[in-house]
């Protein structure tokens, strides 16, 4: 039925939202909870607490959006509602 | 496309060939940038060089504004819908990164360490927030201004009227102060007087824009974003390979971090830097670079990074350049090219900033004597922007007195005689670190290009939500293409006459107001997009008081704890985090007010207000992040006004269904629009 791959459709989509959501938590906010402790280990001279605030956290922003943009797409594929 | 020309700026043989278009013309600034560095070795003068990179970008971006023009509305208000993924990410970034962020984020970390860091991480992540909450959507819905999906979603005009309100409240301060940036840069390098080069800013900024409109404004800020990008990267890459034999700074500043912590312990040891007392009564470093919450105490940290990564994902002229893609999936994949490209600059600002302050931090940690200060703060001194013991650094003289003043000063200059503006961090470094001036041209051609694209999408968002939302949509539905085009025009010309106009006033109040455009954006805008996309129940009763109770306890808070911070004070201090010796202060300083002969009031007012802002607040929280109030008021309030109130039409909740599904044309049809499909 139409209908069900319809539902189907938003049920995954909002499953990979949620999934992206609680990781754009994660790097925003949690991680940089533990900055203290983190900053104890030291890789490169790099404190890892700063770290993660000066360029992890943006990498894995980076990269959870171009692996969003594709399972996306291949949601939309699987479930028939990609564009033409 | 019937009207434009196959072969002409936007037309389908420009759109196949954009990859060798845009390399030819990277590889042509590269090549000027070369022809100017020989010049300047054969003798030509600085300011020579100077003329040479403000006056030629800026023809670049005028010429490719021009050959954009169009007499079409889709490709006025949405570049025709036909800019693929990885260009619109390209041009989302010259829009996104400001003159402030070029030239003032590295500043801003070098001054504050980790806790400044929030900025990186608040103007980054919200791109997250975009992308999986919002931009596909937009683009499925086919609005051509963020207000169009108010109206449409929230049954007419009083919707999108508030959101038209929201967008000209955050946008405008902002648009000011980008205009205000390109005069203070193109007066540095033309030596001009500010306000003639205000407005010689705007006359770039309008050629870029008004002929051509979004279609003129994206493809000029792709060219932007690449000078701004090569003018950012450039200098620190060079110091890098200088320094640390490997061009790679994002890598090689963790040694310059671990040398920072060295010579912090050194020169406090020394007394020649603020110190505090720990925990076990020691004098240690007074803010060491990686530690956090020096600045920031741990709830307005992360309030600041909610605040601004919210704001990113509500500020129009961002969401607006989604609406350019040729297609849903486009949007997506764009989102994250965005991100891409405004993640190689914000992972390189702290590396900046740790570059320069190992040169300034090794500087006074070798003991320089005040008669020795190097000749790069005399440059920026004499312009306001390095002060030593409270003087700018202009005569020799002055300063040895200024410090000698200072009760048992050394003699050399320490860590807490020194203060220097943000915006000398980015600026100086090529001269700190040796390099020729081309290179210090080069950077402030990157700072204008990021100035001037800010300005045109900003101007653009201002202008599109006055000429479309209430001149076509509000107040004359019949106009025809060629009226609604003349009067976008109009708008836009008007709109940025007025921020020109405002900048040249110098205005402190509007700049400093910048940093709320976040905060409005998230608590005024965010609720009623994410609920009316995600919840069918949402209705038009709760997005309205959505609207208007999130930014208005935004506003509230903005205003009062910033202009009537007394009167604020005594009907929260309750709710306030101010300590019992902050109270008794103002308690005095009140006394103190009333019992002022005429003549002292307002000197006396003015110091009671002065502690009043320091302490006016709910739990404590800064006011850059009042939308940390707002935003939950905002979402609460639809939340229980929708339930409160009848559904919403099965027209409605079929068209929100339909947003859902990238499958099948855009809901808006324009009838005056010709747009890709």
């Amino acid at each position: 039925m139409a209908n069900d791959t319809v539902d189907r459709h938003w049920a995954r989509t909002q499953g990979l939202m949620w999934t992206m959501f609680v990781l754009w938590l994660i790097f925003s906010f949690v991680v940089h909870f533990f900055v203290e402790s983190l900053n104890k280990i030291v890789i490169l001279g790099f404190p890892l607490g700063f770290y993660m605030a000066a360029q992890g956290s943006l990498i894995a922003f980076v990269i959870m959006l171009f692996v969003f943009a594709s399972r996306q797409d291949a949601i939309d594929r699987e479930e028939g509602q990609a564009e033409d | 496309m019937a009207t434009t020309k196959d072969s002409s700026i936007g037309g389908k043989s420009f759109l196949d060939n954009l990859g060798k278009i845009y390399g030819i013309y990277t590889g042509g600034f590269f090549g000027f940038v070369a022809v100017l560095a020989v010049l300047e070795q054969m003798g030509v003068p600085n300011k020579m060089i100077g003329y040479g990179f403000v006056f030629l970008t800026i023809a670049v971006y005028a010429i490719i504004g021009i050959l954009s023009r169009t007499s079409e509305v889709g490709e006025y208000y949405v570049a025709g819908r036909t800019v693929p993924a990885f260009y619109n990410g390209m041009a989302t970034g010259a829009d996104w990164m400001s003159g402030a962020s070029f030239v003032g984020m590295a500043g801003t970390l070098f001054l504050l360490g980790y806790d400044g860091l929030a900025f990186v991480l608040g103007w980054t992540g919200g791109y997250v927030l975009v992308a999986i909450l919002i931009a596909p959507f937009l683009r499925k819905f086919g609005a051509y201004t963020v207000p169009d999906f108010f109206s449409e979603r929230f049954g007419g005009s009083f919707a999108r009227f508030l959101a038209v309100i929201v967008l000209i409240c955050c946008s405008f301060t902002y648009v000011t102060a980008q205009i205000f940036a390109t005069g203070i840069i193109a007066s540095r390098f033309l030596d001009i007087d500010f306000t003639v080069a205000v407005y010689v800013g705007l006359l770039g900024i309008l050629l870029c824009s008004m002929l051509g409109g979004m279609k003129a404004v994206t493809w000029t800020q792709v060219a932007q974003y690449i000078v701004l990008i090569v003018a950012y990267l450039l200098p620190v890459v060079i110091l890098s390979a200088k320094k640390y034999g490997i061009p790679m700074p994002q890598l090689t500043y963790g040694q310059a971090i671990q040398d920072i912590t060295n010579l912090e312990n050194q020169m406090a040891a020394k007394g020649w830097a603020a110190t505090v007392k720990d925990a076990a009564g020691n004098a240690v470093f007074a803010k060491p670079h990686i530690k956090p919450f020096t600045t920031y105490d741990p709830l307005n940290y992360f309030a600041l990074i909610l605040c601004l990564m919210v704001g990113t994902a509500s500020l129009p002229h961002i969401l607006m350049r989604y609406f350019t893609t040729p297609s849903v999936r486009e949007a997506r994949s764009s989102v994250a090219w965005s991100l891409f490209f405004i993640f190689l600059l914000y992972f390189t600002a702290p590396a900046y900033a740790a570059f320069s302050k190992l040169e300034v931090y090794s500087l006074i940690n070798k003991g320089t004597q005040l008669a020795d200060l190097p000749a790069w703060m005399y440059t920026y001194g004499k312009l306001g922007l390095v002060k030593v013991c409270g003087v700018d650094v202009k005569v020799v003289q002055d300063v040895i007195a200024a410090c000698g003043k200072i009760a048992s000063h050394p003699g050399v200059l320490r860590l807490q005689d020194l203060s220097i503006n943000t915006d000398v961090i980015v600026l100086s470094t090529p001269e700190i670190a040796g390099m020729p001036y081309v290179i210090a041209g080069l950077v402030a051609a990157g700072g204008l290009a990021a100035a001037l694209s800010t300005a045109d999408g900003l101007l653009l968002a201002i202008a599109n939500a006055l000429s479309h939302d209430i001149y076509y949509k509000m107040v004359s539905p019949n106009a025809s293409t060629t009226t609604r085009l003349i009067v976008a025009r109009i708008f836009l010309v008007v709109v940025a006459l007025a921020a020109a106009m405002t900048a040249a006033t110098k205005p402190a109040d509007i700049l400093s107001m910048v940093a709320w455009a976040f905060s409005l954006a998230a608590a005024g805008i965010f609720p009623a997009l994410v609920m009316g996309i995600w919840w069918k129940r949402a209705n038009t009763a709760g997005a309205i008081a959505g609207m208007i109770l999130g930014f208005g306890v935004c506003v509230y808070y903005l205003v009062g704890t910033r202009y009537f911070a007394v009167s604020f004070h005594e009907m929260w201090g309750w709710l306030g985090t101010a300590s019992k010796a902050q109270l008794d202060q103002f308690a005095a300083l009140k006394q103190a007010w009333i019992a002022a002969p005429e003549a002292g009031k307002a000197a006396a007012w003015a110091a009671l207000d002065k502690h009043a802002q320091a302490i006016a607040s709910w739990w404590g929280v800064r006011n850059i992040s009042a939308a940390l109030f707002g935003l939950p008021v905002g979402f609460i309030a639809i939340w229980i006004v929708s339930l409160l109130t009848p559904a919403p039409s099965q027209a409605v909740q079929d068209m929100v269904d339909a947003t859902r599904r990238p499958r099948g044309g855009t809901i808006l049809v324009d009838k005056g629009a010709v747009t890709g499909h």
